[in-house]
């Protein structure tokens, strides 16, 4: 029957499509020949805006140029303390200012080219240029005279405290003693880049070169750039010209940018990725009753609280803004909102930053907030002003800042709107101060007290409050820089961070852990607080 | 003819001019700039990045360059990206996006013309509702929606495909060019569906069915000539569609397009690059709708007849 036809051509087209799809299966899965051949297959977040040490800002970049390049020092990964990088050793002098470090002989880059101290001297300069526009330049302040560089008030490189004593020593002369100054020196803000390179792909002083493409980049690190395939992937192999390059493990790094978290975790179930960068956080309790060998909660050194605008009205009163934070129930909040390991925060600075914990500054007490709110003029919420919470829009952020809107609805009788903006809009409106409250976070540059405490400094650029304590601006600017050891330096920080507590022109709300998963085979990866791999030391071993 | 391709390529100068014009002046009057950060910019480096990128000019002399630069084929550097150009960008995705909206429009025409002609054989019947049931479900399943559930299935359940990527494992092209021809092939279905009940009613069918000629030849060979008219006209801005519409597919299976960097440059406040991709689209679309025009007047002998009279 010729009707018929039309219907057996429809199947038999369904047929071929079914049988097209079941020939592709079966096999070995990415990460499977990965474990194999010492492949890393790492989820990467999003696509690198660049790999020029001296651009970038972000995560994803941070994790590809830690591969490719390397400072005068490292972390240990298990312990975050200092160990040799290309400086095999240095000396400090005994106030604190001068550092000489002694570079090791068999440094190369991966074009076989001797490193010497006059690189770093030529990358520092470089990272400082004011027309580079250069975000992190401000990591190399604690050295003479780098500010005034970065800001174009002297134009002459020999007055900042850089100097080159010979091929291999490299002398830095710092303005005050700086305990942290060494952790600086691994953050890729102060990696060297290849001179000879970069002069040959344009301009060194300004963006827009392409010296970081595969082919053209030259590095010193354990990795060196194979290729570059906007967003696809970016894939490193082992450098045979490392000073170190027998320790290196892994043959090869491949980094996918995968900006959805969702389409990571399926990547991840379906064998092709080793690490993912994080995880839907409504996945965490799945894999955390499911399969907890691949769910990892690391501490993280970072917060997540809400500014305030101290300039509005009614919130100029330090004790509203007590009452507000006092009437948060954390506990809840971490168990059952952000469900992801956090820890409840009662101070701004994480716990234990190298050796500095804040004490808690006041507690989960709605009793005394009522009490406080009515001082103030509120009692039980009469009379208070209408009132606006911003945040960024995002699922999680929106679902914390309901459940804080009831408690303070229920707890203090303050009702409060919820506004979101889209990520460029709500930093316009904190940047120019026309919020009332806004959702934010923090993540520290490096572990010492001092990046979490310097930024609420009058007028710092990341305060963004209104708020402001000479005697604050002082125990961070003179009394903790000045301070001769580590206990009076502290001192002066638990000073200050009460002082920031006291007046609370931020509510802090958690202290963040790092959600992620990752094979069992993935070794030699510790946590940390910063979330930072040595590459050189994962390697890849599969369950026997 | 040609007098009516000229006349409408044309008439597409001044709509390009309004697009790249009031795109240019929007994006700045939206709030928030490309530099601006988590972490405060501090004013030299904000300096030194607007003149590097000429934003401390005055806003007219910035179209003006613009629009010189626009002239030459320059699209400008990439704010978010400082090692690329614009340009450079765009055609890294195009041919990604071109294959995947080529796949995704052709499963449309085959699958959806077939289900259509089915449907409109036997209207109103177990045979007509089931397609289009089908198609429906089609244009109001979102594709957010839709990847997620195939990758679930055929990915992670079955292991038939893969569930993410592109040309890298056989088998990684199937999945998302099923999700986005989804909508697609539904909307095809139903305009198939309609044009053939149109023609199937008409008179020369009858004709050509008491001359006793088969029924699939009645149906292939006259009927669908003409009731495919209205699916030929909507494959031109179909396509264009596609290519301008993929980001959410893009995005679910990890594919290296052009239109995640669309919808992305946007929130970027990455000015070059959302007026190099807005201005190629909308090349793009006014070239496919010209090109549906085209093959309208070619179809129709009413329309053909009028502008030749037109050009006489």
């Amino acid at each position: 029957m010729p009707l018929r036809k039309i219907p057996t051509l429809f199947i038999l087209g369904l047929s071929c499509c079914a049988l097209a799809l079941t020939a592709c299966g079966g096999g070995e899965t990415r990460v499977e020949t990965g474990d194999r051949e010492q492949v890393l297959h790492w989820g990467n977040g999003a696509e690198p805006q660049e790999l020029d040490p001296h651009i970038v800002t972000g995560v994803p970049e941070h994790h590809i140029i830690i591969a490719l390049l390397e400072g005068l020092v490292l972390k240990d990964p298990a312990t975050l303390e200092i160990i040799p990088g290309v400086a095999e050793r240095w000396e400090v002098s005994t106030d604190g200012l001068v550092y000489t470090f002694h570079l090791r002989a068999d440094a190369r880059w991966s074009n076989g080219d001797p490193m010497t101290a006059g690189d770093f001297a030529w990358s520092w300069q470089r990272a400082l240029t004011p027309s580079l526009g250069n975000l992190y330049a401000y990591m190399y302040f604690p050295i003479r005279n780098a500010e005034a560089f970065a800001t174009g008030k002297i134009n002459d490189f020999d007055e900042v405290g850089v100097e080159v004593l010979d091929e291999h020593t490299l002398r830095v002369t710092l303005n005050h003693p700086t305990p942290y100054f060494l952790q600086l020196l691994d953050h890729y803000s102060m990696f060297p880049v290849h001179r000879a390179t970069l002069e040959q792909h344009g301009d060194p002083f300004q963006r827009g070169s392409d010296w970081t493409r595969a082919g053209n980049f030259v590095g010193n690190g354990p990795f060196v750039l194979q290729e570059w395939q906007l967003n696809q992937v970016v894939a490193v192999e082992k450098n045979p010209n490392y000073w170190a390059a027998e320790q290196i493990r892994l043959n090869g790094i491949r980094y996918y940018p995968v900006e959805n978290v969702s389409t990571e975790e399926r990547m991840f179930r379906a064998g092709q990725l080793h690490v993912t960068g994080a995880i839907p956080p409504d996945k965490i309790a799945v894999y955390r009753a499911e399969s907890p060998e691949l769910l990892r909660t690391e501490p993280y050194l970072g917060n997540y609280f809400y500014r305030i605008n101290v300039d509005v009205p009614h919130l100029a009163d330090s004790r509203v803004r007590r009452a507000l934070a006092m009437s948060i129930d954390r506990g809840q909040i971490v168990e059952h909102v952000t469900q992801g390991g956090q820890i409840p925060a009662y101070a701004f600075t994480p716990p234990d930053t190298l050796g500095y914990t804040a004490p808690p500054a006041f507690s989960h007490d709605p009793e005394a907030a009522r009490t406080l709110l009515a001082e103030a003029g509120y009692p039980g919420g009469q009379g208070f002003p209408p009132t606006e919470l911003l945040y960024n829009t995002s699922e999680g952020h929106r679902k914390l800042a309901v459940a804080i809107q009831q408690m303070w609805k229920r707890e203090l009788g303050v009702e409060i709107t919820l506004n979101n903006q889209d990520w460029k809009v709500y930093l316009d409106s904190v940047n120019n101060g026309s919020y009332q409250i806004a959702r934010a976070g923090w993540i520290g540059d490096y572990v010492d007290p001092n990046s979490f405490l310097d930024m609420w400094v009058t007028d710092g650029g990341n305060n963004r409050t209104g708020w402001s304590d000479p005697r604050y601006d002082q125990l961070v600017l003179e009394c903790a820089p000045s301070a001769p050891d580590r206990e009076r330096r502290y001192r002066c920080f638990q000073e200050a961070e009460a002082l920031l507590m006291d007046a609370m022109p931020v509510i802090p709300v958690y202290f963040a852990t790092r959600n992620y998963l990752a094979r069992p085979s993935v070794r030699g990866m510790p946590p940390n607080l910063l979330g930072y791999p040595l590459f050189k030391q994962v390697y890849l071993q599969a369950e026997d | 003819m040609l007098r009516f391709i000229l006349h409408r390529l044309l008439q597409a100068i001044p709509v390009l001019l309004v697009v790249v014009t009031a795109t240019f002046f929007l994006i700045r009057l939206a709030p928030g700039g490309p530099f601006s950060d988590e972490k405060a910019v501090p004013a030299e480096v904000q300096r030194a990045l607007e003149a590097r990128y000429r934003l401390d000019q005055p806003i007219a002399s910035q179209y003006l360059s613009y629009l010189g630069d626009l002239l030459r084929g320059d699209f400008g550097p990439s704010f978010r990206y400082p090692g690329r150009s614009v340009d450079e960008m765009i055609f890294a995705g195009l041919p990604t996006t071109a294959e995947l909206g080529l796949y995704a429009l052709l499963i449309s025409l085959v699958l959806g013309t077939t289900a259509g002609v089915v449907a409109a054989l036997r209207p109103n019947s177990t045979q007509d509702y089931l397609p289009m049931s089908a198609a429906m479900i089609g244009i109001c399943l979102p594709s957010f929606l839709l990847g997620p559930l195939l990758i679930l299935v055929f990915g992670i359940w079955l292991e038939w495909v893969p569930v993410s990527g592109w040309g890298h494992v056989p088998g990684d092209k199937i999945l998302p060019a099923l999700t986005l021809a989804s909508g697609y092939t539904a909307y095809v279905a139903r305009l198939s569906r309609g044009g053939m009940l149109e023609v199937l009613s008409q008179d020369y069918i009858r004709t050509a069915r008491a001359k006793g000629l088969p029924e699939w030849v009645v149906v292939l060979k006259h009927g669908l000539r003409g009731g495919l008219i209205p699916v030929v006209a909507f494959a031109g801005p179909a396509f264009a569609g596609l290519l301008s519409g993929s980001f959410v597919v893009e995005t679910i299976f990890q594919i290296p397009g052009l239109g995640r960097f669309y919808v992305q440059a946007a929130f970027n406040r990455d000015y070059t690059m959302i007026m190099g991709t807005t201005i190629f689209f909308a090349v793009l679309i006014v070239a496919f709708n010209l090109l549906a025009d085209i093959a309208a007047v070619w179809l129709n002998p009413r329309l053909r007849h009028q502008y030749r009279k037109r050009a006489s």
